[in-house]
């Protein structure tokens, strides 16, 4: 208790005094407080890497102050934060700017630049382009365990993909992917009993549930989690309904 | 001959004893080996020079060296002890020189520099090109044989490091080069003494500090670390190990070189070096019989530009993407494998022994600037610089931090070659600036440069005469950045891809109302928004040209010229009266585009005309230019 009590630290946002852990990430605590700041490659539950550059803010410290993204920012004590200075509006402007030609077919990108007034981009658009590169996926990815993705590349021909393009190996379909990407161009398709990812060239079977019959989660992907739970696979032969209502059935009075 | 030394007073023994036989009569033949001369056939000519003087009777010493600077002179050769220069050397004058200058001692003109008034030079420190530096670091290339420690003893290597572990402790040598005001020569310009202060101050529960150096140089055109390390590599090593000692000591210091894979001379001569300082107690345990504990391994970069950069090159250490990462938790803290690291530059850490053998005092006399209560004071010592372009004598350059550019490129460089104008200088590789001739007098240290829109940088010093096209130099530093940004920001990424593409627009002739002002805003925003130094200097060659070259950037867009005549769609090839109809040209143009019979004047067909300007270089009669 002691010790969590020495790593709160005070700093100031727009002169309002707030609370955060030593070492926080300023993004995370600046939206617990309920400030608004725009993101698009942050998520709480992986480490953060700082490549979309909206979350910038002004950051004061001793006499020293200047524009930093907030996701990767460490909270300290004494910090003074402005949100929206002259400075960071016009520059996150342009990175929307930016963001808006780099993808303009991911609609998460168009909302959220339509939400701070821009509609259009005075740059070179790639019309079907719909990742950001943000590399959420590939974090994620990590953060599972499985490190199927990877970036290949730099620079404009930076993009996340799997190791020399082909099906990973590692990759078990787990689709958290899909889940965490900001603009939904990673797409999980379960059809004909196979899960398929085609931006990552998998395409794997799935298990039946065996009281519903429903095509439910990859193979590899249930055993590759029977053998971390060290449960034996007959566990997860339902889908994750079937399994409730047969949970369920168990405490319902004869 | 290799001996142990299992104490200082075995390496001063050892050194007293080298001197003895070495003395200041002996005849040395000394062939420039760098990279330069290699081009130009030195390893040929050296083979040469042994084979004549294992034929001749002669008492003389051969010694194939790294880089002694002159490259626009390759292959160079100095005969000692009169240290007479020879340029351009062919194999075919080896057996002169040797009956010639070694045995008789006169000079043979033809191979002696002239300078364009005609006047000849005998001696190296009478060369022009020579005489107006200051050459503490590179002196020694001349001297040694990077192959040999016992080259680099003689000379008073290692000197430094035996007076440091018997007579200092580590904190002195961190306060000596704080007050010495030595600033990293890798471009930032950070003070050494405060890296170190930090890094020997930070945390290190293993004892583990980290000692890195900084050999990824990779800015077009720049090679003062290359010639460092391939001409010198003991006094880098040496540099190392005393930082070392200065910042991990006591504890476990450890150290890697950080060299990119494009030179492989200069790695094998690190290997080389290495092997040699372990054999000899000077690297491993117990280094000259004290308990200093260090080793220094090489590391090889894959290629990325980026890896120059501190985060991404200890994330390539550690095998992982050259990336940057955020640096708020410094690296001297928490940098290499989470350990407290110190990372110098190849030309940092050489100015080290220096520093500690020559004493504060001379390497504060020299440079710019106060540094004696403040280390961001000033800029000491000497800078390396490599002079390239339209200057008469390109090569390696050492000269003292605030000498003026014009001093640099005319009393060093021997100004632009004849019938050619100064135009502009492009100082610190493709992240720094474009100066104009109203700049030449600006003393070049970190500050002044910084000042001015430029940037020291590494040391690159690309000279340019007015047929450079500043709009299209400003569109290929954009497009080197572009190709190497790691592509982790956005504001890097697709801005320098943006800016790319408006460059290349108006290079075209394209370019619209507006252009110059969304360029100014995007290369703000790429500056400022943008993690690592890659992204934040990016837009320098763009802003510093359109700064001090503005009228060229709205002539390309309004009025679609190209003073310079260089960018492709905005010239055309035209043949004028004096033509006489040799058909020359008309058999070498590529696409058929010369039109016209013998003896017939010819015409361009404009619209068939590549621009590749094969014309005008067969033309006899000059009758061949170009308009814009």
């Amino acid at each position: 208790m002691a010790d969590e009590k020495c790593n709160v630290v005070e700093f100031k946002v727009q002169g309002q005094i707030c609370q955060g852990t030593l070492g926080e990430s300023l993004l995370s605590a600046l939206r617990r407080h309920g400030f608004e700041v725009p993101s698009l490659c942050f998520h709480e539950a992986v480490s953060s890497y700082g490549a979309c550059r909206l979350c910038l803010v002004e950051v004061k410290k001793g006499r020293r102050s200047k524009l930093t993204t907030s996701c990767n920012y460490p909270v300290q004590e004494g910090l003074e934060v402005q949100l929206d200075t002259d400075e960071v509006v016009r520059h996150r402007r342009i990175v929307l700017q930016l963001l808006l030609a780099a993808a303009p077919a991911a609609k998460a990108v168009r909302d959220l630049a339509a939400r701070y007034g821009i509609e259009e981009t005075p740059f070179v658009p790639r019309p079907e382009e719909d990742c950001i590169q943000c590399g959420l996926c590939i974090r994620i990815c990590e953060a599972v365990g499985v490190n199927a993705l990877g970036f290949a590349g730099r620079g404009v021909s930076k993009h996340a993909t799997t190791p020399y393009e082909e099906t990973s190996a590692a990759c078990v379909g787990c689709g958290a992917c899909a889940d965490v990407c900001p603009t939904g161009c990673v797409k999980v398709v379960d059809a004909d009993g196979f899960r398929t990812i085609e931006r990552w060239h998998l395409k794997v079977p799935l298990t039946l549930c065996k009281t519903c019959g429903r095509g439910f989660a990859p193979e590899v992907h249930l055993t590759r989690m029977a053998g971390q739970a060290k449960l034996e696979i007959a566990h997860l032969a339902n889908c994750p309904k079937c399994r409730g209502r047969a949970f369920a059935a168990e405490f319902r009075l004869p | 001959m290799e001996t142990r030394f299992h104490s200082v007073a075995d390496l001063e023994a050892y050194r007293r004893q080298l001197q003895a036989v070495r003395g200041p009569d002996r005849k040395i033949v000394s062939v420039c080996a760098g990279t330069g001369c290699r081009a130009c056939g030195a390893r040929g000519l050296a083979e040469v020079f042994r084979e004549e003087i294992a034929k001749s009777n002669l008492e003389v010493e051969l010694r194939v060296t790294g880089c002694q600077g002159f490259c626009e002179r390759s292959p160079v050769v100095v005969v000692q002890p009169q240290s007479i220069f020879y340029q351009r050397v062919k194999a075919i004058d080896v057996p002169e020189i040797l009956t010639e200058t070694v045995e008789k001692g006169t000079a043979i003109q033809r191979l002696l520099y002239t300078d364009s008034d005609g006047r000849t030079y005998e001696r190296e420190q009478d060369v022009p090109f020579y005489r107006h530096q200051t050459r503490s670091l590179l002196a020694f290339n001349g001297q040694i044989d990077p192959d040999s420690i016992d080259d680099y003893i003689a000379v008073g290597g290692y000197a430094a490091l035996g007076k440091v572990l018997q007579e200092r402790k580590p904190e002195e040598i961190v306060d000596l080069i704080l007050r010495s005001g030595l600033r990293g020569r890798g471009g930032g310009g950070f003070p050494a003494g405060v890296k170190w202060q930090s890094c020997r101050k930070a945390h290190a529960a293993d004892g583990i500090r980290y000692i890195l150096c900084n050999g990824d140089e990779g800015d077009p055109g720049a090679f003062m670390d290359c010639a460092l390390m391939e001409g010198n590599p003991h006094l880098v090593l040496e540099g190392m190990i005393l930082g070392a000692f200065a910042i991990g000591f006591p504890g476990q210091p450890k150290g890697y070189i950080y060299v990119r894979n494009e030179y492989p001379l200069a790695v094998e001569r690190l290997t080389r070096a290495i092997e040699q300082a372990r054999r000899c107690g000077l690297l491993g345990k117990g280094i000259l019989g004290t308990e200093l504990d260090f080793d220094i391994l090489i590391n090889k970069g894959g290629g990325a530009f980026v890896c120059g950069e501190s985060t991404a090159l200890m994330a390539s250490i550690e095998g992982f993407v050259g990336e940057p990462r955020a640096k708020h938790i410094h690296t001297a803290e928490q940098g290499l494998f989470d350990k407290p690291t110190n990372l110098n530059n190849v030309e940092t850490w050489a100015n080290v022994p220096l520093i500690i053998s020559r004493g504060l005092e001379w390497f504060t006399s020299i440079g710019t600037g106060d540094v004696s209560k403040d280390p961001w004071g000033g800029s000491k010592g000497t800078k390396i610089f490599a002079l390239v372009g339209k200057v008469n004598n390109t090569g390696l350059v050492e000269v003292p931090m605030g000498s003026t550019l014009r001093h640099i490129i005319w009393d060093v460089g021997g100004g632009p070659p004849p019938g050619k104008k100064f135009k502009a200088v492009q100082t610190g590789g493709p992240s720094g600036g474009c100066l104009p001739e109203s700049l030449l007098d600006l003393p070049v240290d970190f500050d002044r440069l910084t000042e001015a829109g430029s940037m020291m940088g590494s040391g690159g010093m690309i000279v340019m005469d007015e047929s450079t096209c500043m709009v299209d130099l400003a569109r290929y530093f954009l497009h080197f950045l572009a190709d190497e940004s790691c592509g982790k920001c956005v504001s890097c990424r697709e801005g320098l891809a943006q800016l790319c593409a408006i460059v290349d627009r108006i290079c075209k002739g394209e370019g619209r109302e507006g252009d110059l002002e969304l360029l100014k805003d995007l290369s703000t925003t790429v500056q400022t928004a943008s993690l690592c130094g890659l992204g934040q200097t990016a837009a320098n060659p763009l802003l510093s040209t359109m700064r001090y070259f503005e009228e060229e950037y709205i002539s390309h867009i309004h009025e679609h010229r190209c003073s310079a005549k260089v960018c492709k769609t905005l010239i055309r090839y035209v043949i004028d009266d004096s033509c006489d109809g040799c058909m020359a040209c008309n058999a070498q143009c590529g696409t058929k585009a010369i039109q016209g019979g013998k003896k017939a004047r010819h015409t361009i067909d404009d619209s068939l005309c590549t621009r590749c300007g094969v014309c005008m270089d067969v033309c006899k009669r000059n009758a061949i230019h170009v308009e814009s």
